[in-house]
């Protein structure tokens, strides 16, 4: 019982993280209407900074997150203003490749900076497990810890989540978001910055991707290496999906559950096949219902 | 009626499923057949109790206020939709579950109210693409190029130049079917459409965007592709030059529903059908 | 020279550049009109003419030495590159799916085609009938075990993309790129685990999931769950068969997409719904392109794995896959013989950039980054757009010219 539940809140502890990268995609898809396949390697490039920050200059690590999620923004709107804007008229695979492209860019130029060994990264919190449940079975002694950085995860993960909806829904901006969203020929008609709408929502993605690197180097999920983000990247992103691409509890509810799906079945089906577990599941999921969980139907009028 | 008349004055009869075909069509077995025909999409009834007969050379149209529901209808026989009541016969036989692909097969045939040609192929393409399930070979000549490609393709050639004859688009064979001006495009969906030989052809609004010179060719060409093929039409069109001046039988739509069937004199005089096109006299006044 | 000579000898010299012209004129509308009517045909017969003469270079190269040893260990991963992106052109750009799970493809032919190379090796020794059959006929065995494996490798590539396409067809758009994506995902995941062994001395085949289940005796491990496919040797492919692959993928594609089959795959590509009511089955168009996709590619796996003596699965992995859909666009979308010089440059693009080695990653992005938006951005496009106008106008001109004339 207390090894499921420890699995459980790895799994969800992993998910967290997954649903804040599943975010930025998410966010990406739903106003840009492109794959954004850099986002995986912008989290690699704002752990980097936070370790900078931490190892080099010796700050404290609120400063180290903070530099991170700045130099991420500012990256993120690089990115757009450089890679994909030019792009806005282009096909959707043209596209896709500059994004495969600027993805592998990232991963060069840090390989040249920061050099393809790994490197570990600082704990960004300290303090001690707290002890949730303890037993003694056969004269084992088993306990459910939550360590600080479990717990920093998840929050982190939940604020996020409830101030994006906020910002969505609420501000004049989140407005303008999902206009374009909707219909971008029509926003532009009804007043609305498009390319500055697109930028901001690049700048809220390459931020949450930034929080997203930090938080999985920090929960030892992934050793720092130029190569950090792909793999989580490409999780996240079928997260996305797995949620409904374009909606933002889906992203959350697929990222978790994508999170929870691997560790369960990491533990109780086959370590090894871990991965073709998840995708798996996956598959099944859009067969069932080739939307994702919450994503919306779309009627092609004949 | 500015336009001059295509027809001679039809006499209409009824037919088993309350509806009507012409006289020489009466003792035959109509091409297409509805009874309570209707779609619900989520609660709203698009399309309610349909019923509707045509015959076997029969013109008909179909008209009614935007909104009345005729795409649906058309898509409907297609089977783009499954319709949620009644049924659909095609030549007598019924058509419920198939596919769309399969009530081509069955001899239905249509255009589209936005054109949906193939664009990025040529005109001629576009034809032989009709011809697909007419002139076959299969795939392993092709690809070997065994004798079969060389007569099929050679078949299918002379055919689509013998189609793409009757609107004068011979010349065009070798354009690209979206480079070509709207008018040719809405020729070009009909060609296509006939070459899978149908029984039944469905037009969605085929004179739309059409100038009147143009629109008066197409009436000529309707009636000559129905002279030649021996095939009924089903037509779409707000332009009502062209429907009463070709349709023999006219189905008028509104609110999904069927207001008034008839002749096209029938139809002008129906007082049901000018208050769904007009509004309520008093209002109007 | 008085006035009255000089206009004579003008006059007579813009005749005789009429009569020349006029004599020039008929041939060359004829060949514009034959250009026009077999436009496809010649295209064709232009990429196997250029495969061919690229061939005979090589060739020719590696008689005469010229070639560096890392280029000549080039030519068969090129080849198979080049079969990989023709293929995938059949799927992302004539069939218009997005597939980003070629590699799987790729890798369940490198796997079987090992296999089946391998059992061969050990079933049939030199006194076999089999082994003596092509003995006699003075054909190389290996050359019979490359092709042997080749096919095998196609089959079993051939029914996974079947089995996958069942469902995957089934959606639409990035989800279909993404099932496919996690497809190639799975196939890798499920072949890191695999471990085949074959019998030295009967060439019976082992197969397991747990390493310690093979028996030592006797027994040689050639495919080792996550190191991959090693001792694979001798190798067995060469640039001929390379060549040939790539002749005989394109005889396949090329002759397809002419075909009744390949505009049906078009048809339903342009217009899913138009082609659904000209009574096209289109699941059925979507599943043969992307079968026979899946089928070269698992053909160019066994032709990869054949060239090294082992091969680690990260080889197959989405980066490949990406990797390949990239030869694919830069070549053009539904461009075959885009492909194939995209897939060689793209291949020797980084072999070039040895002497950056550092930074050779980073100028092979920069150029894919920059080309795409050269060739997408509004500027360009226009430019090119004024540049072809303007060729056109020249034409139309000479032509009226003519008309004229005559």
């Amino acid at each position: 019982m207390i090894t499921f539940l420890t699995y459980l809140i790895n799994g969800l502890n992993i998910g967290s993280v997954y649903a804040v990268i599943a975010l930025g995609y998410t966010m990406v898809y739903g106003v840009a209407k492109m794959l954004n396949f850099a986002h995986g390697d912008v989290i690699m490039v704002g752990a980097f900074l936070a370790y900078c920050v931490c190892a080099y200059l010796g700050l404290h690590p609120i400063i180290a997150v903070l530099g991170a999620v700045i130099g991420c923004t500012i990256l993120g709107i690089l990115i757009e203003r450089l890679a994909y804007k030019p792009l806005r008229q282009a096909t959707s695979l043209a596209v896709l490749i500059t994004a495969i492209g600027m993805s592998y860019f990232l991963q060069n130029m840090a390989q040249l900076i920061w050099g393809s060994d790994t490197k570990s990264f600082p704990s960004i919190i300290q303090g001690d497990a707290i002890v949730l449940f303890k037993t003694v079975q056969d004269g084992v002694t088993k306990t459910l810890t939550l360590s600080p950085i479990n717990i920093l995860t998840m929050a982190s993960c939940f604020i996020i989540m409830i101030a994006l909806t906020l910002f969505i829904n609420k501000t004049k901006m989140g407005k303008a978001m999902r206009c374009v969203s909707e219909d971008k020929g029509a926003a532009e008609l009804m007043g609305i910055n498009v390319n500055l709408t697109i930028s901001v929502t690049f700048a809220i993605g390459s931020a949450l991707a930034a929080v997203a690197g930090i938080l999985l180097c920090a929960s030892n999920y992934a050793p720092l290496s130029p190569t950090t983000g792909s793999l989580p990247g490409i999780k996240a992103f079928t997260a996305a999906v797995f949620g409904g691409i374009g909606s933002i509890p889906g992203a959350m509810l697929g990222g978790i559950l994508l999170g929870l799906i691997e560790n369960l079945g990491k533990a109780y089906v086959s370590s090894e096949l871990a991965d073709a577990f998840v995708f798996g599941i996956l598959i099944v999921v859009l067969l069932v219902k080739p939307t994702g969980l919450l994503g919306k139907k779309i009627h092609e009028k004949v | 009626m500015a336009s001059k008349k295509f027809k001679s004055n039809t006499i209409m009869v009824p037919v088993p499923s309350t509806s009507i075909v012409p006289e020489r069509d009466a003792g035959k077995l109509p091409v297409l057949e509805t009874s309570h025909l209707g779609i619900e999409f989520g609660g709203l009834k698009a399309v309610d109790d349909v019923n509707l007969a045509v015959g076997p050379t029969e013109i008909c149209g179909l008209i009614g206020p935007n909104g009345a529901g005729k795409t649906t209808v058309f898509n409907l026989l297609t089977k783009v939709y499954q319709p949620t009541h009644g049924t659909i016969l095609l030549n007598g036989k019924d058509t419920a579950g198939m596919t769309t692909e399969q009530a081509n097969r069955m001899g239905i045939a249509r255009t589209f109210q936005n054109i949906r040609l193939f664009n990025n192929m040529t005109v001629e393409e576009n034809v032989t693409i009709g011809l697909h399930n007419q002139i076959r070979y299969n795939m392993f000549s092709g690809i070997f190029r065994l004798p079969g490609y060389w007569m099929g393709e050679k078949k299918q050639h002379q055919k689509a130049l013998d189609l793409l004859s009757i609107f004068d688009m011979t010349h065009l064979a070798n354009a690209k079917a979206g480079s070509l001006p709207y008018g040719a495009q809405r020729r070009l969906e009909i060609v296509r459409a006939l070459a899978t030989h149908p029984s039944l052809l469905l037009l969605d609004e085929p004179a739309a965007g059409m100038n009147p010179h143009e629109t008066e060719e197409l009436m000529e060409n309707i009636i000559k592709i129905r002279d030649q093929f021996q095939i009924a039409v089903l037509l779409i069109e707000h332009d009502m030059n062209l429907v009463m001046g070709i349709c023999e039988g006219i189905c008028v739509l509104n609110y999904g529903r069927v207001i008034a069937k008839g002749t096209p004199d029938e139809i002008q005089s129906n007082p049901a059908v000018i208050e769904a096109y007009l509004g309520k006299q008093k209002e109007a006044k | 020279m008085n006035q009255k000579h000089k206009m004579t000898i003008t006059h007579l010299f813009t005749h005789a550049l009429e009569i020349c012209e006029s004599f020039l004129r008929q041939p060359r509308i004829m060949a514009e009109k034959i250009y026009q009517k077999h436009k496809m045909t010649i295209t064709h017969l232009f990429t196997y003419a250029l495969v061919i003469c690229a061939y005979f270079a090589c060739q020719s190269m590696i008689k005469a030495e010229k070639m560096t040893l890392s280029l000549e260990g080039q030519l068969v991963p090129i080849c198979a590159y080049i079969v990989l992106a023709v293929s995938l052109n059949l799927t992302v750009g004539i069939s218009g799916e997005l597939s980003l799970g070629h590699a799987g493809f790729m890798y369940v032919g490198a796997i079987t085609g090992v296999i089946a190379s391998m059992w061969m090796r050990y079933a049939f020794t030199e006194e076999s009938a089999f082994f003596l059959f092509f003995e006699n006929m003075n054909i190389d065995f290996a050359l019979v075990r490359m092709l042997i494996s080749l096919i095998v490798a196609g089959v079993f590539a051939g029914i996974v993309g079947f089995i996958i396409g069942i469902p995957v067809l089934r959606l639409r758009g990035d989800y279909l790129a993404i099932v496919t994506l996690a497809f190639g995902e799975i196939i890798r995941n499920i072949m890191t685990c695999l471990y085949v062994a074959v019998n030295k001395k009967t060439g019976a085949l082992n197969f397991t999931f747990n390493n310690s289940d093979i028996p030592s005796k006797d027994f040689k491990l050639f495919i080792k769950g996550p190191t991959g496919i090693t001792g694979n040797s001798p190798k067995i492919a060469t640039f001929v068969i390379g060549i040939g692959l790539v002749l005989f993928t394109l005889l396949i594609v090329q002759n397809l997409i002419n075909s009744r089959t390949g505009r049906a795959i078009k048809a339903c590509r342009d217009n899913r719904i138009a082609a659904e009511s000209m009574g096209l089955n289109v699941t059925k168009y979507k599943m043969i392109a992307f079968v026979t996709s899946a089928c070269l590619a698992g053909m160019a796996g066994a032709l990869y794995a054949a060239n090294f003596s082992s091969v680690v699965p990260s080889k197959f992995s989405i980066d490949t896959s990406i990797l390949i859909l990239v030869f694919v666009v830069l070549g053009g979308l539904g461009n075959i013989l885009g492909s194939v010089i995209s897939a060689t440059v793209l291949t020797l693009l980084p072999e070039l950039l040895r002497e950056f080695d550092d930074y050779r990653m980073l100028v092979y992005v920069v150029v894919l980054i920059l080309t795409m938006l050269i060739t997408n951005s509004p500027i360009v496009k226009s430019l090119i757009g004024a540049i072809k106008e303007g060729a056109k106008k020249l034409f139309a001109r000479k032509n009226t010219e003519n008309g004229a004339n005559s």
